[in-house]
């Protein structure tokens, strides 16, 4: 059981380390894009409005494999060239989680009482100051839980780009299969592996939470 | 206002789907055209393997159950109106035929490569015929009739290219294969080009896209499944340089069954002797004006 994740080590290493990659990164991204639209779909300009609610409702409708597909094979026909398959994956991801990222982050927005934004108003501040000093803050520590499955959601959705010229985690299956090995232990061993990442995720949740909790 | 970013919604969806899934189908769907008739085969008489289990289930349910590909044009190929042919589907048909069930009554299951083991080993196929390399791992899970054919590692190129002559013409040029093949694996181990000149793609068939938009230079894998896109578009593509691997592919089967294996390593035997299997050959990938002759069956 084991030999077949030593004999192949360097796959593994190498196709996770390319999973972490793609996750920091599209993950970072898709934090700030996300909380972006999400101020767009609170603001009272109606365009900032329309631009994000019809972004949201696209990409959340839109499957990942064909956010990829689009990304990688038709863009390119119509001039767009990314510098890379990992670039145009960190795109197609990022586009994709933000639209989620963005509910997550608007419904959190949704629980801090109206009361608090008019007062921060009264006392003179812009709308992105009453948004980064009074309301997010507060968001943010109702949002842990469903933020991090986004995340989790977000790690796992990482495979797809296995299927567009990446090589990471969902692409050593099929290099395994290729070298005879066992494949019901190949995908315990990637069962494995992505336990491994989750579980950090997870105990940031709990920290995160415990540090935002307001005492009793 | 939400009926409408609905509905700006759905036409992307639908942009995308045109663009971006409507590139998929396009190499096998115009380039290799329908399937002809496929070759007659005469059913064999009073055949009873009375210690083969498989033979037993395919006798019980009346006809065969055959594991194959259906994206290789010319190997294994399964075209608009459900027919399928190539040379795979034709060793199949002879298994079948040489076992005393009409080939005409196959039923095909289309099973990926990372699934081939687990579904012999389950019984969702009474063997597979897909271009399935004879090696030592995968013997200690199912085992193999053959080899019906000795296919190697080549090059697939634009009918114009100059450059690429063979294996070790590939620095600085974009290499394509499907995700994680054994040849893609080998560019990479051999570093026959460097690491950003890679590309894979989930299907052989996008490689061949991507080849034939100028996207990648040349895509490698089993000269087998290479001669069928050559012989599918003759006036755009070709095959370069020697093979630089051996690859036997053999007929997968259940672990145990050995007297199923012997069988059909009798039939191997005489449709490479009385020219059956060059027949079946000639009128599949011998379309792409590279010879092979029969390979004699292993038996262990």
């Amino acid at each position: 059981m084991s030999s077949v994740l030593l004999d192949n080590w360097e796959l593994f290493r190498i196709g996770f380390l390319t999973t972490i990659k793609l996750f920091l990164v599209a993950g970072a991204l898709s934090l700030v894009l996300g909380t972006l639209l999400a101020a767009c779909r609170v603001s009272s300009l109606p365009a900032l409005r329309a631009v994000g609610t019809g972004y949201v409702n696209t990409m959340r409708s839109t499957p990942l494999v064909l956010v990829f597909a689009f990304l990688v094979f038709a863009a390119p026909k119509m001039g767009v060239e990314l510098p890379s398959f990992f670039w145009a994956a960190i795109a197609a991801l990022t586009a994709y989680t933000s639209a989620f990222i963005c509910e997550v982050v608007r419904s959190g927005i949704n629980t801090v009482p109206a009361g608090q934004a008019e007062a921060a108003r009264s006392v003179g501040m812009t709308f992105l100051q009453v948004l980064g000093i009074v309301v997010l803050p507060q968001a943010f520590r109702a949002i842990m839980p469903p933020l991090t499955s986004t995340a989790i959601a977000l790690l796992k959705n990482t495979t797809i780009a296995a299927g567009f010229s990446v090589v990471e985690a969902g692409s050593i299956p099929a290099a395994m299969a290729e070298r005879g090995e066992n494949q019901m232990v190949t995908l315990f061993w990637i069962t494995v592996g992505f336990l491994i990442l989750i579980l950090p995720l997870m105990l940031a949740q709990r920290w995160a939470e415990r540090r935002a909790a307001v005492p009793a | 206002m939400k009926i409408r970013n609905l509905s700006i919604a759905g036409a992307l969806a639908v942009i995308l789907v045109a663009t971006g899934c409507g590139k998929e189908g396009t190499p096998g769907g115009s380039a290799a055209g329908a399937c002809g008739p496929p070759a007659p085969l005469p059913v064999a008489n009073g055949i009873n393997l009375a210690d083969s289990p498989t033979f037993a289930r395919i006798r019980g349910r009346g006809h065969v159950v055959v594991g194959v590909k259906a994206d290789q044009p010319g190997l294994a190929y399964k075209d608009a109106s459900g027919n399928r042919c190539g040379f795979d589907v034709e060793i199949a048909r002879l298994m079948s035929a040489g076992l005393g069930f009409d080939p005409g009554s196959i039923e095909y299951k289309e099973i990926p490569s990372a699934n081939r083991e687990a579904a012999i080993q389950a019984g969702e196929v009474d063997y597979y015929v897909g271009s399935y390399t004879i090696n030592d791992k995968r013997k200690e899970q199912i085992s193999f009739a053959g080899p019906y054919i000795i296919a190697g590692q080549s090059l697939l190129v634009r009918k114009d290219e100059k450059d690429i002559t063979g294996k070790d013409t590939l620095k600085g040029k974009k290499v394509c294969s499907a995700t994680g093949t054994t040849s893609i694996q080998r560019v990479r181990d051999m570093g026959l080009t460097e690491p950003g000149n890679i590309v894979e793609f989930k299907t052989g068939s996008e490689c061949v896209s991507q080849l034939l938009d100028g996207k990648v230079d040349t895509n490698t894998t089993d000269d087998a499944i290479l001669k069928g896109y050559a012989a599918a578009s003759p006036d755009e593509l070709k095959l370069v340089g020697e093979t630089f691997s051996e690859e036997k592919y053999g007929i997968g089967l259940a672990l145990s069954d050995k007297p199923l294996r012997e069988a059909m390593n009798d039939v191997l035997a005489k449709a490479g002797a009385d020219g059956t299997w060059q027949k079946l050959y000639d009128s599949t990938l011998g379309k792409s004006g590279i010879p092979a002759v029969p390979p004699a069956p292993e038996r262990y």
